[in-house]
C-alpha cells in the first residue's frame, strides 16, 4: 500500500516537472522548427521572387506510385499575389545505399529545376555523402534543368547513358537520387495545374519526420 | 561536505573511476556520437546534468524509497530528467540537437546514469550525491570530448567543426589543420580503435605513475627488465 504511494507521488512529481518544461520551451520549440523550414526551403526557391508564407501554402500529397517513396509527400506552394511561381517537394528516395534520402526538389512554374538539397541521408562517408551540398556542388547540377533537358530517359548518370555526373566509388546513391528527381518531376508535369489549385492541407498533427 | 571531500569524487570521476574508460559504462554513446568535438561537448554536458540532477533527486529521497521498488523510480527519475533537458536542448540549441538526434532520449538508457544511482547516491547524502555526478558527469563528458577531438582531428583534419550549433550564428566549418583525413576515424571502427587507444593511454600513465611512486618510496629499488 505505501509502497503503491510512493510511486504515485513520484510519478505525479516528476510528470509535473516535464510538463512545466514543456510549459517553457513551448513556443521556442514551435518557432525553432518552422524557422528550420523556411530556412531549409529557401536555397531551393534560388532567387524567386514570391510573397506567400511557404509553409503556410502545404499540401500533403497522398501516397502514390507516380511518386518517389512508399509515404506521403509534402508540397509546399509559393505564389507571387495569386499567380504560382514555384512548387518545393519533399520526396524521399528509399534505394539509396544505406536508409532513405529525404529530397528537396525546387520546381518553378514552368517545369523546371529552381534548386535540389538533400535533407538527410546516412550514406557512406567520403564516397556517397557527396551528394550533400555540404560536402560537394554534386546537387547544383541540376539547377535550371528540367524534363526535355536532358529527356527523361538521359536522366541518369554517365556511366548509365545519361546526362549527369556520377561520383566516384559510389554509383548506386546518385542514381537513387537522380530517380527521385526524375520521378518528381514528371509528377509534376502531369499533375501541374492541380497541384496549385488545391487548397493547403490543415494543420492536423506534426509529421513524425 | 568538504573542500577535499569534493575534489576527491570530482578526482574519482575524472580519472580513477571514469565512467568511459575504466567502468566502460555508456559505451554506445560513446562509441556513437564522438564524431566531432562539438557533438561530444554536447552529449556530455547533457549527460553531466542528467547525472547529477538524478544523483541528487535520488539521494534526496532515499529514506522514503523501499528497496523493492528503487528500479522503478530510478527510471522514472531518469526518464523525465531526460525528457526536460531534451526540450530545453530542442528550445535553445536546436542544431545541436538535430545533430546528436537519437542520442539525447537514449541518455535514459545510459547505464553510467543507473549505476551512479545504486551504487553511490542511494547511500550517500545528498552533497556528496552531487558531487559524485558533478565527477562522474564530467569524467564521462571528458572522455567524449576528448574522443570526438581525436577523431574529428584524424578523420577530417579539423577541429571545432560545427561550433555554430553552440553559439549560432553561421555554419563554421571548423579550424583546417590539414586538407582531408583518415576516413576511417570518422567510421564506426574509428571509434573502438580510438576507445581502445584511450583506455591503454590511460593505463599506461596509471602504471608509469606507480613505479615512479614505489620508486621514490624504495629508494636503491630497481625494476627488473
Amino acid at each position: 500500500m505505501k509502497t503503491g504511494a510512493t510511486l504515485a507521488v513520484m510519478a505525479a512529481i516528476c510528470t509535473a516537472l516535464v510538463a512545466a518544461t514543456h510549459r517553457i520551451t513551448r513556443e521556442r520549440i514551435a518557432a525553432n522548427r518552422k524557422a528550420q523550414l523556411e530556412q531549409s526551403l529557401a536555397p531551393a526557391l534560388s532567387d524567386l521572387v514570391y510573397d506567400s508564407g511557404v509553409t503556410e501554402s502545404r499540401l500533403i500529397i497522398p501516397p502514390t506510385d507516380e511518386l518517389p517513396g512508399a509515404g506521403p509527400v509534402v508540397v509546399y506552394r509559393v505564389f507571387a499575389g495569386d499567380d504560382p511561381v514555384a512548387a518545393l517537394f519533399v520526396v524521399t528516395a528509399r534505394d539509396g545505399f544505406s536508409g532513405p534520402i529525404r529530397i528537396l526538389v525546387g520546381a518553378s512554374k514552368d517545369g523546371s529545376v529552381t534548386g535540389v538539397r538533400i535533407l538527410e541521408h546516412h550514406e557512406t562517408p567520403g564516397l556517397g555523402d557527396k551528394i550533400d551540398q555540404k560536402r560537394s556542388d554534386w546537387v547544383y547540377q541540376f539547377d535550371g534543368r528540367s524534363i526535355g533537358d536532358p529527356p527523361a530517359e538521359r536522366w541518369a548518370i554517365h556511366e548509365d547513358g545519361g546526362d549527369f555526373d556520377q561520383l566516384t566509388g559510389a554509383s548506386i546513391t546518385p542514381r537513387a537520387v537522380i530517380k527521385a528527381i526524375r520521378d518528381t518531376l514528371l509528377y509534376y508535369d502531369a499533375h501541374r495545374e492541380e497541384i496549385f489549385k488545391l487548397p493547403a492541407t490543415e494543420d492536423e498533427e506534426e509529421d513524425g519526420q | 561536505m568538504t573542500r577535499g571531500g569534493f575534489l576527491d569524487r570530482l578526482k574519482t570521476g575524472l580519472w580513477k573511476d571514469n565512467p568511459g574508460l575504466v567502468q566502460l559504462l555508456g559505451l554506445c554513446p560513446l562509441l556513437a556520437v564522438t564524431t566531432s568535438l562539438v557533438n561530444g561537448f554536447g552529449l556530455g554536458v547533457a549527460t553531466l546534468l542528467v547525472l547529477t540532477v538524478s544523483n541528487g533527486l535520488v539521494s534526496a529521497t532515499r529514506r522514503w524509497i523501499r528497496q523493492e521498488i528503487r528500479i522503478p523510480i530510478y527510471v522514472l527519475i531518469i526518464a523525465s530528467l531526460v525528457t526536460c533537458v531534451e526540450l530545453i536542448f530542442e528550445a535553445w540549441f536546436p542544431t545541436l540537437d538535430r545533430s546528436l538526434g537519437i542520442f539525447i532520449p537514449l541518455i535514459v538508457t545510459n547505464c553510467a546514469i543507473v549505476a551512479r544511482a545504486e551504487v553511490f547516491a542511494s547511500r550517500n547524502p545528498v552533497l556528496p550525491s552531487l558531487a559524485d555526478g558533478i565527477g562522474m558527469g564530467a569524467g564521462f563528458a571528458a572522455t567524449l570530448m576528448a574522443l570526438g577531438a581525436f577523431r574529428e582531428l584524424i578523420g577530417q583534419g579539423s577541429i571545432l567543426s560545427g561550433l555554430d550549433m553552440l553559439t549560432g550564428g553561421e555554419p563554421f566549418a571548423g579550424l583546417s589543420l590539414a586538407h582531408g583525413g583518415l576516413l576511417l576515424a570518422i567510421l564506426p571502427p574509428g571509434a573502438f580503435f580510438s576507445l581502445g587507444l584511450a583506455v591503454a593511454a590511460k593505463n599506461a600513465i596509471d602504471r608509469r605513475r606507480r613505479t615512479s611512486r614505489s620508486e621514490t618510496m624504495r629508494p636503491g629499488f630497481r625494476r627488473a627488465a
